[in-house]
């Protein structure tokens, strides 16, 4: 028998994005002819409640370019389901036409070439223009922030992240959850959560002394929207004094927490919830796991692996919806919440194509502003590439190697090495590199280029254990990251491998000798999360390399091979 | 089912290192649960042990166990060089058996907790936390 809700899915399944209906074959078509802001924002307004996200901007106030993973792959149970499926397969999945706009916006492949024809994404100014739209559809949508939203500009950096501060309160979200926010510094996280204009949400951030609900943050925020009582509960990254510094904010402490996080859906069921959301910087794959242990919850707005997805993924009766990253998706969700229950859902993963959605001029200027002062510094041009730069993918990005080539001939390293962080826009053949370019895919708060002397040993630990920070089978125990960026060493990794056991054949590459355990090596790398890290700050060891090349040379990398999934 | 003769070779590997990896590593943490139990039949159900998935400082990990009716309750650090940790034991008066502390973990490891009910069994649940050097965050 197929239940109510099952049939709703389905046609929510029918009738989601984009894909099917597809835009049209590239070959006869130009985007700018064939794609308009109507069809982008075309949506048949359903149910009684909207809920619009937005989450992993990382700082991107304008339009950027944004290639999509070729590797994303998954482990256990995860293995061949989404988000760990890429390129043609992935269109094949969604019955997205090859070359049409939804192929550029979801896969990497033929990546350069479709930028030519679709041009930039994102940009905060377009995205207020969509947010406008869906509010003149329904006025109390219901606008919610998954967090990385303070972080990974040069403006950002240089105002402490009050560039981003003022233009998402002019986009006047409702509520919002947190990551990289918090490499801020505790003082400036409290100074900025303080003033917050609505609500800081993180059932999962806790007093690391008491070991209690941190009183900056509240678990959940109630609404009322369109006669719906709704419960949206903030679950911020549980890794963070793990993946990024805990030093800088040692005051907190997060974890997955899925036992509060039944005690708080509870709580909201009782206080007359009839549609609870999370709003979760989990991850996608550990958001499946807690669909899946924690009752009663309808929707998860899903942050921190930048996954973009034109359906919601259902677990049980939980829908999850994954919205991409760097200002490139909105995703809107419209439901029918009737008698006390979620009966239908409706979702659109709306890509902002920048030369297609019109500005916000409101929202131009502002952002205009928080540039103004900036913008000498923000628009020198350092050199280019003669290939594509892109980071995200589980092993290498051309822009990781740029980074790591830079690190060993700057720091006169052996070896470098980069952390597997997802964000960071793409750089076309033979576009102008600016500083702010640079500073997009290197901007954090502890970036210092350390030089140091490791064993062959120390080398192998370090990669095994970031690997299972990435393949280990149980979600709970990933912490959404990529692999870490390797220069001047090549390894094979099988993933499907115990922790210890994955990574083998590591080889110097300028030598092509083996990685000899006892033997010391000269490493250079950055964004360590230890205290009291010295070193010039990445950006200008990025700077100063890509001056002196001029032209810097996009090489092919097959230094990692990879097997097991 | 078929069995390839590749498949059952890899099956009797799979087995021989079963039995020979793990004898000495697990010994140490195991007498201490048997002397705990005094060798009884330990159950499941009805003691939760709370612990993070992956610590965020492996010096200091919060933990805290809770079986309502328990006159005790043991965690032990299976990777620890000393695995005992501590045993909570609770009067005919305790509002509640259940208890809280942090402990020390030399590594990714096992924590156990068992408890010895009111009426002399036992039933014992785990969890692996994990400590990890970390740095890669999304």
């Amino acid at each position: 028998m197929i239940s109510r809700r099952d049939f709703l899915q389905t046609s929510m399944a029918a009738s989601a994005i984009v894909g099917g209906s597809g835009f049209g074959n590239w070959a006869a078509l130009a985007a700018q002819q064939s794609l308009t802001q109507d069809q982008l924002l075309q949506f048949d307004t359903f149910g009684n409640v909207s809920l619009i996200h937005v989450t992993d901007i990382h700082g991107q106030l304008k339009p950027i370019y944004f290639r999509e993973p070729e590797i994303n792959l998954g482990v256990g149970a995860a293995s061949g389901q989404m988000p760990h499926i890429t390129g043609a397969d992935f269109r094949r999945a969604y019955g997205i036409a090859d070359g049409s706009a939804s192929h550029y916006a979801l896969t990497y492949n033929d990546f350069t070439a479709l930028a030519q024809t679709y041009g930039k994404v994102g940009g905060l100014d377009r995205v207020s223009t969509v947010i406008n739209s869906i509010r003149a559809d329904r006025p109390d949508a219901l606008l919610l922030d998954g967090g990385d939203t303070w972080h990974g500009s040069y403006t950002c950096y240089h105002t402490q992240a009050q560039d981003m501060v003022n233009v998402m309160n002019a986009l006047k979200p409702d509520a919002m959850t947190f990551h990289w926010e918090f490499t801020l510094g505790s003082d400036r996280i409290s100074e900025l959560v303080g003033g917050l204009p609505y609500a800081a949400l993180g059932q999962n951030i806790f007093d690391a002394e008491w070991d209690e609900p941190a009183e900056l943050f509240s678990p959940y925020k109630f609404f009322e929207r369109g006669g719906v009582k709704i419960g949206v509960i903030g679950q911020a990254f549980p890794y963070m004094p793990i993946a990024n510094p805990g030093w800088m904010f040692p005051e907190y402490s997060f974890g997955i927490r899925d036992q509060r996080m039944q005690e708080m859906v509870d709580e909201v069921r009782a206080m007359g919830a009839e549609l609870v959301v999370v709003l979760s910087h989990n991850g996608f794959d550990v958001d499946k796991k807690m669909a899946g242990r924690v009752q009663g919850i309808d929707v998860i707005l899903s942050g921190h692996t930048h996954d973009a997805l034109p359906e919601p993924v259902q677990v049980g009766q939980t829908f999850v919806i994954a919205s991409g990253s760097n200002g490139k998706f909105v995703s809107r969700v419209d439901l029918d919440v009737r008698d006390g229950k979620m009966m239908g859902i409706r979702h659109k993963l709306i890509p902002i194509f920048s030369d297609v959605i019109a500005p916000d001029p409101a929202i131009t200027r502002l952002i205009d502003e928080q540039r103004a002062p900036f913008e000498t510094e923000l628009t020198e041009v350092i050199g280019q590439a003669d290939g594509l730069l892109y980071r995200r993918g589980n092993f290498n990005g051309t822009w990781d190697d740029l980074i790591c080539q830079a690190l060993i001939e700057e720091r006169d390293a052996d070896i470098s090495m980069s952390p597997g962080v997802r964000w960071g826009p793409s750089i076309l053949p033979g576009q102008d590199i600016t500083r702010e370019d640079i500073w997009n895919v290197t901007s954090m708060t502890y970036p210092n280029a350390y030089r140091t002397e490791m064993t062959g040993e120390f080398i192998h630990v370090i990669m095994e254990d970031v690997a299972d920070n990435l393949f280990n089978v149980d979600p709970y125990y990933q912490q959404g990251g990529d692999m870490v960026r390797v220069g001047g060493m090549g390894y094979k990794i099988d993933v499907s491998k115990k922790q210890g056991e994955r990574v083998t054949d590591m080889v110097l590459l300028k030598t092509g000798e083996k990685i000899d355990p006892a033997k010391t090596y000269t490493v250079s790398g950055w964004a360590s999360v230890n205290e009291g890290t010295e070193g010039p700050p990445i950006w200008d060891v990025v700077e100063n390399y890509i001056r002196r090349k001029g032209v810097v040379e996009v090489k092919e990398n097959t230094s990692v091979s990879y097997s097991g999934a | 089912m078929e069995f390839t003769r590749r498949d059952t070779l890899a099956l009797g590997l799979g087995a021989a290192a079963l039995t020979v990896l793990p004898i000495r590593a697990v010994a140490a943490w195991d007498d201490v649960i048997t002397a705990f139990t005094g060798g009884a039949e330990v159950g499941e159900g009805g003691l939760t042990l709370t612990a993070p998935e992956i610590a965020e400082n492996g010096n200091t990990v919060p933990v805290s166990v809770d079986a309502p009716g328990a006159a005790a309750i043991m965690i032990v650090a299976t990777g620890n060089p000393t695995p005992n940790v501590a045993t909570f034991n609770f009067g005919e008066l305790a509002g509640s058996q259940s208890a809280s502390t942090r402990i020390r973990l030399a590594g990714t490891q096992d924590v156990v907790a068992v408890a010895r009910m009111a009426d002399g069994s036992f039933v014992q649940t785990q969890s692996t936390v994990k400590v990890t050097i970390g740095g890669c965050g999304g």
